[in-house]
């Protein structure tokens, strides 16, 4: 297995990278959607984002991925194991799986052999603390996306089924990507996702061919390649360190937040699921590029990306719902 | 393009998958069970490493590994077995045309890791609509039509063994210059190609071409080539030279600083010739097939839940006790579960198998699949109707999409107009399509009503056939004129138009029919009656109040 196309060598789709930044820095954002033609990297643009991510601390075989003795749940080994450093846990969600391999299940190999009802976890629990990636998100059954629903509002996955009643955290960021050719995403899904991000097929031909020139290079001269963009990708994965530690300093003004409000009413987003995901992302951003407070600029830069998901969907509107949130920005903020 | 031609640059295309079968991932070959692909898959068969049959319902575990059920069992350990996905391998995928959307996700996903994995699509799709996922076939580097290549005409072969594996030998020697990477892009974008997958592809070609030649760089002959094996079938536009000459600056600029060198490279007519080059190869009838073949899209991918065929899946419920009768299936996961507790307990009594299950430990898969409902719009968009209110249908089937959308409803557009009806839209989710087709329904002609009506029942039986719920809203002034042989004469066309009616009354669906004229004639409140359908004349009515109704009506029988 070769490394994945480095982070910083994608070229363009600036709004999906900067989305994939924000989140790194503020998990509690609530993750990415990208959406988008075939062929736009938006596959590469996730992997890339996993080797990127700076490693997380964890008890070693904790299949929860916690941190300290205490997060760990009762029927998990080795509740007190070394403690380790490990890549950001980057779960692939496949479709076509089933609720078992999902939320986990009775473990059939000890419950054969030894008689004994034993938790086997599943893919939420390895997803814990990181990233659970959705590819063609659009396609996923509906009772899975329930589940989904559920356990990424609350935080905790919770199994009672098979005489189990089993309950831990699965706290992850989640990704998804998809073709909206293919099917239109449930409002409800689609509102879990913090920030939305649309990406489209380059149309200018030097951006093109650089594209190709690069990813061609990935593919014949890999070693040169990687060497180049990996120490790009470090200079990345430092800002995002540093703006995770400066996040907690940055202020934000009443202005600001009225700001929000206004923003959120005009656009007649539902619910406040949009002003705090403004201000998150919004803080994040700030962080990211070292300012101390929030300014206009940084949420006109975010709105699109925090907010655009978020509209009341009116089907018939031409002008697509990115365009709607830039120009009520406009307005708005001045 | 005669069956030889075509038959000979399959088999190219097949030569340089051997060359570089990881860079170039695959192949798309459409044609019929028959000698002539039969040939084809001898050929293909002669390719060197491992090759598997998969075929369109596979399952996950059989594709991926999964838990080994008989070795679980016999063992009393948890078995795994590989899938025949697990090993790298060429995966060769008959009746492609009828891979299930989950199939086609996975296998996209494998074709990305580029963990050495290659695809075969052997398409036997008899409608332009029937074809392999795109999902598939853009990401495999070849696409060939056998379809008219007869027997006598598949006579060219595959070169000697040694010489491919001497040329892929030579492979990574092969270098490309700036200009073939700037010349292959410009040329995609210029045919209209969007997916950047197209010209790395192309480049991978030439380059396997090259190798084939043994050349230390590819040449002009090499570039064209790959351009026709790789955009050909790809292409969304055949360029005008016209509006591409501003393109044609752009891309190439670095040839216009080369151009002291003595290189063959110049700048415009090696592009030139490229283009022609394709472009003779763009099956004819292209621009035709794109409408179809962008709907073939939109059919596959009508979102999650849509493409059950029968209920049998779906949406499982919690498995039941019970002994399989045959039509049942067990669940075989949960009849473990139910009988492991006790194992240790059996054991001391009976035998000392390993596994001891009781017939009272057998559960059965139990599912349920709620049918989706499909809305079929059936469109007037003759002279007679567009004078009156062409604008305001189009109103109330807006309307009615924002409604559907909301309802997770599936809906379908046909238009009718001059000599014939026309499927704008088949069944799908995707809003933003039918937003699309119906603000580009033009109108004007006669009406064909019959042709109309003859399509909705062949789309409402397909779509049954599918596992859909469907509904019919027929928006007309009910002045048919134009019978279904496309000649004139209102007695005619109106006593067809009763005819096919009665056939879609057969059908029983629940219909609605309507009026969109200026003044309400009897004839067509009489063809409701034969329809079977609600009536609705609403002479001054506002797109809010058409869509109203057409719910309420649709609704009340439907459910």
């Amino acid at each position: 297995m070769t490394a994945p196309y480095p982070f910083s060598a994608i070229v363009g789709q600036d709004q999906m990278k900067l989305a994939m930044i924000l989140t790194a820095i503020e998990p509690g954002l609530g993750g990415v959607l990208v959406f988008g033609d075939r062929g736009t990297g938006k596959s590469t643009a996730v992997r890339a984002l996993a080797a990127l991510l700076p490693p997380i601390r964890m008890i070693e075989g904790s299949p929860t991925n916690a941190e300290r003795p205490e997060d760990s749940p009762d029927w998990a080994p080795h509740p007190d194991g070394d403690i380790v450093e490990r890549p950001t846990p980057v779960v692939d969600l496949p479709l076509g799986v089933t609720e078992d391999r999902v939320t986990g299940a009775l473990d059939i190999e000890r419950a054969l052999t030894r008689g004994e009802k034993a938790f086997e976890p599943g893919l939420l629990a390895r997803a814990n603390r990181g990233y659970l990636y959705i590819d063609e998100v659009n396609l996923l059954e509906d009772h899975i996306v329930d589940l989904l629903l559920d356990v990424a509002q609350s935080g905790e996955n919770v199994v009672e089924r098979e005489g189990l009643s089993i309950r831990h955290p699965a706290r992850f960021v989640l990704v998804g990507s998809g073709n909206p050719e293919e099917g239109e995403l449930r409002p409800q899904l689609l509102d879990r996702f913090g920030l939305s991000v649309e990406v489209r097929s380059p149309t200018d031909i030097e951006e093109r061919i650089e594209i190709i020139r690069r990813r061609d290079a990935y593919e014949t001269e890999t070693d040169t390649f990687l060497t180049h963009w990996q120490a790009e990708d470090a200079a990345i994965r430092d800002a995002i360190l540093a703006a995770r530690a400066a996040k907690p300093d940055i202020t934000t003004s009443d202005d600001i937040l009225r700001d929000c409000a206004t923003l959120c009413t005009a656009l007649g987003a539902d619910g406040l699921r949009g002003e705090l995901t403004l201000i998150r992302s919004g803080r994040a951003l700030a962080a990211y590029e070292g300012a101390a407070a929030i300014t206009r600029d940084h949420l006109r830069r975010v709105a699109p990306i925090a907010l655009s998901h978020r509209l009341r969907r009116d089907p018939l509107d031409e002008a697509g719902s990115v365009t709607r949130v830039i120009r009520l920005t406009e307005d708005v903020l001045g | 393009m005669s069956g030889s031609a075509a038959w000979g640059r399959a088999l190219r295309a097949l030569s340089l998958l051997a060359i570089d079968p990881e860079g170039l991932r695959g192949l798309h070959l459409r044609a019929r069970a028959g000698p002539v692909r039969q040939r084809f898959e001898t050929l293909l068969a002669t390719l060197p490493g491992p090759a598997r049959r998969i075929h369109p319902d596979l399952s996950d575990t059989a594709l991926f590994g999964g838990a080994d059920v008989a070795a679980t069992l016999a063992q009393g350990r948890l078995v795994w077995q590989e899938g025949l996905a697990t090993q790298p391998a060429r995966l060769i995928l008959p009746m492609a045309e009828r891979t299930q959307p989950h199939l086609a996700a996975r296998l996209a996903q494998l074709l990305d890791r580029a963990a050495g994995h290659g695809l075969i699509l052997l398409d036997e799709g008899a409608e332009e609509a029937e074809r392999a996922p795109e999902a598939l076939s853009e990401r495999l580097a070849f696409g060939h039509d056998l379809e008219e290549t007869g027997w006598h005409q598949a006579q060219a072969t595959l070169p000697a063994p040694a010489d491919l594996d001497a040329a892929r030998a030579r492979l990574s020697g092969v270098r490309l210059s700036p200009d073939h990477i700037a010349t292959l892009t410009a040329l995609a974008a210029r045919f209209g190609i969007d997916s950047l997958r197209a010209p790395l592809l192309a480049l991978r070609a030439a380059r396997a071409l090259a190798a084939l030649e043994a050349r230390a760089t590819p040449n002009d002959d090499d570039l064209r080539e790959a351009a026709e094996l790789v955009f050909a079938h790809r292409a969304t536009q055949i360029p005008q030279d016209e509006e591409a000459e501003p393109q044609d600056d752009t891309p190439l600029p670095d040839p216009e600083t080369d151009s002291a060198d003595t290189d063959e490279m110049q700048d415009g007519i090696p592009d030139d010739m490229l283009i022609d080059a394709v472009a003779a190869l763009i099956p004819p009838g292209l621009m035709e097939r794109l409408q179809n073949a962008r709907s073939a899209r939109g059919m596959r991918g009508a979102g999650a839940g849509a493409r059950r065929k029968g209920n049998r899946r779906g949406r499982p419920l919690p498995s039941r006790p019970g002994k399989p009768d045959g039509r049942a299936r067990i669940d075989i996961v949960a009849t473990l579960r139910n009988a492991a507790p006790w194992q240790p307990l059996r054991r001391q009594g009976e035998s000392n198998a390993r596994v001891i299950i009781h017939p009272s430990d057998i559960r059965l898969r139990r599912s349920e699949t709620r049918s989706d409902r499909l809305l079929i719009f059936a469109v007037d968009a003759s002279g007679s109707a567009a004078m009156a209110r062409l604008a305001e249908a189009k109103g109330a089937v807006e309307l009615l999409l924002a409604q559907a959308y909301a309802r997770r409803d599936h809906v379908a557009l046909i238009a009718f107009r001059g000599t014939g009806a026309e499927l704008l839209l088949p069944p799908t989710r995707s809003l933003v399509q039918a937003k699309r087709r119906l603000a580009g329904l033009p109108g004007g002609g006669g009406t064909p009503l019959a042709a109309g009506l003859l399509a909705g029942a062949t789309l409402a039986a397909q779509a049954r056939e599918r596992g859909l719920d469907p509904a019919f809203a027929l928006l007309t002034d009910g002045r048919a004129n134009v019978a279904l042989d496309g000649s004139g004469g209102r007695a005619a066309a109106m006593q067809e138009a009763h005819e096919v009616s009665a056939y879609l009354r057969a059908l029983g669906l629940p219909a609605i029919l309507i009026d969109t004229s200026a003044r309400s004639a009897p004839e067509t409140a009489q063809l409701a009656q034969s329809l079977g359908a609600q009536y609705l004349a609403l002479p001054r009515a506002d797109a809010a109040r058409i869509s109203g109704a057409v719910s309420a009506a649709l609704d009340a029988p439907a459910r």
